[in-house]
């Protein structure tokens, strides 16, 4: 597949943007269990808000681009029924507003708690708009990936494993750049942040890893004999009914050389898990403040390649009948 | 229930590309707008097409057959493109199976294009939406025309008469029997998108001649000449002349 900058710069920004507040949710969870110390809601869970906000709407802008009419960008709420992307379209604005209020509460510090369970869990509208955002953000994460896992031709997509890599690789990348917030904000939690990024992104390394397994040994379903229904060992295209290449030769082909995608394969492999993982630990032990940030810097190049890898990944059948131009 | 679709004689094409340029031409002039081109003229001519004819090579030279192939979209009965788009833009019509994109509704988001296995849509670089072959839904409806001449362009322009144009769903329409009794296929079977439109495989003509019919052993011309005389008592055939 030719891969989209629109569409990977909508999945990997969105992406950080739901692991970003499904950090803050987590420290919030936390520190009401009293296993870490409160935040301040306006500098720590406020402005946090409005950065993951940042990376949702910047996502949302980028998926515009993707559109031939974006004018017509609302229409596309019409087909929830059927459609994994009408899904998105419609919880990614939720997740958006669902944010923004959890980051709005924390702004007019409308902390007190509501009411109490089991006198020991104080819960204020935070956690109520946080928990709803929570379930949302997953939402979000499995309507984005089940957008190219439902595509049964594309059998290097069609798995439970690009939606858990749309996940982790999202959760790390937010967890990543909540340590960096931390650092930069001067708030103990780079330790705790960076240990959940590392976590997340050791398990995402092996779950994108077993993919890549997958997919290098993918057996493709169909071949130029069920393409053209002729049974014979030997076929070879020699007209494919244009001359100077057509819509199908420019979405489905990727165009790279081997060599190219085989160092795009190395570098994402590097840049996504070690890098961070190391740089997080670095910064842990050196207690630095730029390490955390170059950490998601490098995670965030990493995960680009990663998305462009994906769709280089994929094989469309359809690419049978485009063997060869004359 | 009508489900229209294309049977494509690949016996009979001789990839002449005439149904490519008379649907182009039909299509590009008719109420849904042009069909774009970029660079018609140019070094890299490309364009919008809802028809192309692919050719293929089958077998190892000497033993080589040329397969001229015309591809368009194929009307599935299980589309996938249509649950995928978001819009509704792509949509299978309920009384006779044609699927279409609604120009005005599609967003030209290409995903439909993604989930066809067939290759069969095409977005148009120019107005951005999505287009495919519409059997010409346009045409063949149009009781202005000649009965005759409610067919897609496609089918009226091929000289070899390699596609055929009707119901599948109706045993009785020439496609049908030509589907049941030439051994008509469908596409990439493994996906079960059952796609309407059929093709009907090479079919050689070959004379089936023994051995025994270049030599017949009863010719009565090896035969000639006398027979032996039969033994005298055996009976005789009619009981009074003896040999």
């Amino acid at each position: 597949m030719h891969p989209a900058v629109s569409v990977i710069l909508l999945t990997t920004l969105i992406g950080v943007g739901q692991g970003l507040f499904l950090a803050l949710y987590t420290g919030q969870l936390y520190s009401v269990a009293k296993l870490l110390e409160q935040q301040d809601s306006q500098s720590f869970y406020a402005l946090g808000s409005a950065l993951a906000l940042v990376f949702l709407v910047a996502g949302l802008i980028a998926s515009f681009f993707h559109l031939g009419h974006p004018e017509r960008a609302w229409r596309s709420i019409a087909r929830w029924r059927t459609s994994w992307l009408s899904r998105e379209v419609i919880v990614l604005p939720v997740v958006m507003l669902l944010v923004f209020l959890y980051g709005l509460l924390h702004y007019l510090e409308w902390t007190t708690p509501l009411f109490t369970v089991a006198d020991a869990l104080p819960v204020d509208a935070t956690l109520i708009i946080g928990a709803l955002a929570t379930l949302a953000t997953f939402a979000l994460f499995i309507c984005t990936g089940m957008i190219y896992a439902c595509i049964r031709f594309l059998q290097e997509w069609h798995s439970a494993l690009t939606v858990i890599n749309f996940t982790l690789l999202g959760g790390a990348s937010g967890f990543t750049l909540a340590a960096a917030f931390s650092a930069f904000t001067g708030v103990h939690l780079v330790g705790f942040y960076g240990t959940w990024a590392v976590i997340l992104t050791v398990t995402a390394m092996l779950t994108r890893g077993a993919s890549l397994l997958r997919n290098h040994r993918l057996r493709p379903r169909s071949t130029l004999q069920s393409a053209i229904g002729v049974r014979h060992t030997t076929i070879r295209q020699i007209a494919q009914g244009a001359m100077g290449g057509s819509f199908n030769t420019r979405e489905f082909f990727h165009h790279q050389p081997q060599r190219v995608t085989g160092m795009a394969r190395v570098a994402f492999l590097v840049l996504v898990f070690p890098v961070p993982a190391l740089l997080l630990g670095a910064a842990w032990a050196t207690s630095s403040e730029v390490l955390p940030l170059l950490a998601f810097i490098a995670q965030y190049v990493g995960l680009l390649i990663e998305r462009w890898y994906f769709f280089i990944d994929a094989r469309h059948p359809q690419n049978l009948y485009y063997q060869s131009i004359a | 229930m009508t489900q229209l679709a294309l049977v494509i004689d690949l016996n009979v094409c001789v990839g002449c590309h005439a149904c490519v340029t008379s649907c182009k031409e039909w299509n590009t002039s008719g109420w849904a707008g042009p069909m774009t081109d970029q660079r018609p003229y140019g070094k890299d001519p490309t364009g919008t097409f809802f028809n192309r004819v692919q050719t293929f090579e089958v077998g190892q030279y000497p033993n080589t057959e040329t397969v001229h192939f015309p591809k368009s979209c194929l009307h599935c009965e299980e589309p996938p493109c249509v649950p995928v788009c978001p819009t509704g833009a792509s949509y299978k019509r309920e009384e006779d199976g044609i699927v279409l994109v609604d120009y005005d509704k599609c967003i030209g988001c290409k995903y439909c294009s993604w989930a066809c296995p067939y290759g069969a849509r095409e977005i148009d670089e120019k107005q951005r939406v999505m287009k495919k072959c519409t059997l010409c839904v346009d045409r063949i409806y149009d009781e202005s025309l000649p009965e005759t001449e409610r067919k897609p362009a496609c089918v009226l322009a091929c000289p070899t008469n390699a596609r055929l144009f009707g119901d599948v769903h109706d045993p009785d329409s020439t496609v049908s029997v030509m589907i049941r009794e030439e051994g008509g296929y469908p596409l990439m079977p493994e996906w079960g998108t059952k796609p309407a439109n059929h093709y009907l495989p090479r079919r050689k003509t070959r004379l089936r001649i023994h051995e025994d019919e270049l030599l017949r052993a009863d010719n009565p011309l090896k035969k000639e000449g006398q027979l032996p005389a039969p033994p005298g008592d055996t009976p005789t055939l009619d009981d009074i002349t003896s040999w």
